[in-house]
């Protein structure tokens, strides 16, 4: 921390050792969003698994509120350059969800309620890497950031953790999702600043 | 209806397709906002100008503002530009001077 006040000049870049190559630190949390943000009763909402043979998994709101949640703290980092440090959240891990499935899958589709998809690695979900979080800083996730409920895949590009996510498919081959088809990376690694295809 | 860059449309998207006559110009010869798109999803016709476009993302999002599908991607690499035209049928570019 310097002697010069922060918050001065609130869009200052700050570069900062330990970020991802290429990324800035924000204090402020950029909405993002490639349509119309869909505002999912609770009522209505349901996270699904469906596995490689049509095996579905399912919960509706309260079944889902009623797993085990992690408290956690991550660093989030945007292909737009955008990092935020130490961001709090509440959800279920991945290794919850995909403990009873019986799948030999290697590969994820994540689908979004308003047609957003994204294809995630089997193995960058579990082992407590990835979480479907309904609290952000305490509060219930708003439907800006994804609520009622988004993936959450602090290791990857920020694009992997699809807002109003509504479900996995289990693939066993990679395929491309949203923006993984028209020209970004396939994985999204920030620590090797895998952006686009061919990087 | 017509919106500037600081108006909202009713649907969220805070620009049209005017926006994309930039990127698209280092693609094309021609305007392309003045091409017309047949939507995929709906068939719905118009001026790739009237589509809804998000720009806060990684890339352009072109929807239609008949049905919300999208029309076109745009994303830019520091080196190329990609366009995925998979949401429109066909473009109807119009030919200068013919
Ligand atoms: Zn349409």
């Amino acid at each position: 921390m310097g002697i010069i006040s922060r918050g001065f000049g609130g869009r200052r870049r700050e570069s900062v050792p330990g970020l991802p190559p290429g990324q800035y630190l924000t204090h402020d949390f950029p909405v993002l969003s490639a349509g119309p943000t869909p505002r999912v009763p609770l009522d209505r909402w349901r996270f699904t698994i469906t596995t490689e043979t049509g095996e579905k998994t399912s919960w509706n709101w309260s079944e889902f509120q009623a797993l085990p949640a992690e408290d956690f703290t991550v660093d989030i980092h945007c292909v737009t350059k955008w990092s935020k440090l130490g961001t709090t959240w509440r959800g279920v891990s991945l290794d919850t969800l995909l403990g009873d499935v019986e799948s030999s899958a290697d590969y994820t589709m994540a689908h979004s309620f308003g047609g957003y998809t994204t294809n995630v690695p089997m193995e960058d979900l579990l082992d407590g890497k990835a979480w479907v979080v309904y609290k952000f800083e305490g509060e219930d996730l708003h439907p800006e950031h994804g609520g009622p409920a988004r993936l959450l895949i602090p290791h990857l590009y920020f694009w992997k953790s699809a807002k109003w996510v509504t479900g996995l498919t289990l693939m066993p081959e990679d395929e491309p999702g949203f923006w993984e088809a028209a020209g970004y990376h396939m994985y999204g690694d920030p620590w090797r600043e895998q952006r686009y295809q061919g990087d | 209806m017509t919106a500037t860059s600081t108006e909202e449309f009713e649907d969220g998207a805070t620009l049209d397709g005017n926006a994309m006559a930039g990127d698209l110009r280092e693609v094309f010869a021609v305007d392309v906002t003045s091409a017309r798109y047949m939507c995929a999803g709906c068939r719905h016709t118009d001026a790739v100008a009237t589509l809804r476009l998000w720009n806060r993302a990684p890339g352009l999002v072109a929807r239609c503002p008949n049905c919300e599908d999208v029309v076109i991607r745009v994303v830019r690499a520091p080196d190329k530009v990609y366009l995925d035209l998979r949401g429109s049928v066909r473009l109807e570019v119009p030919l200068e001077g013919v």
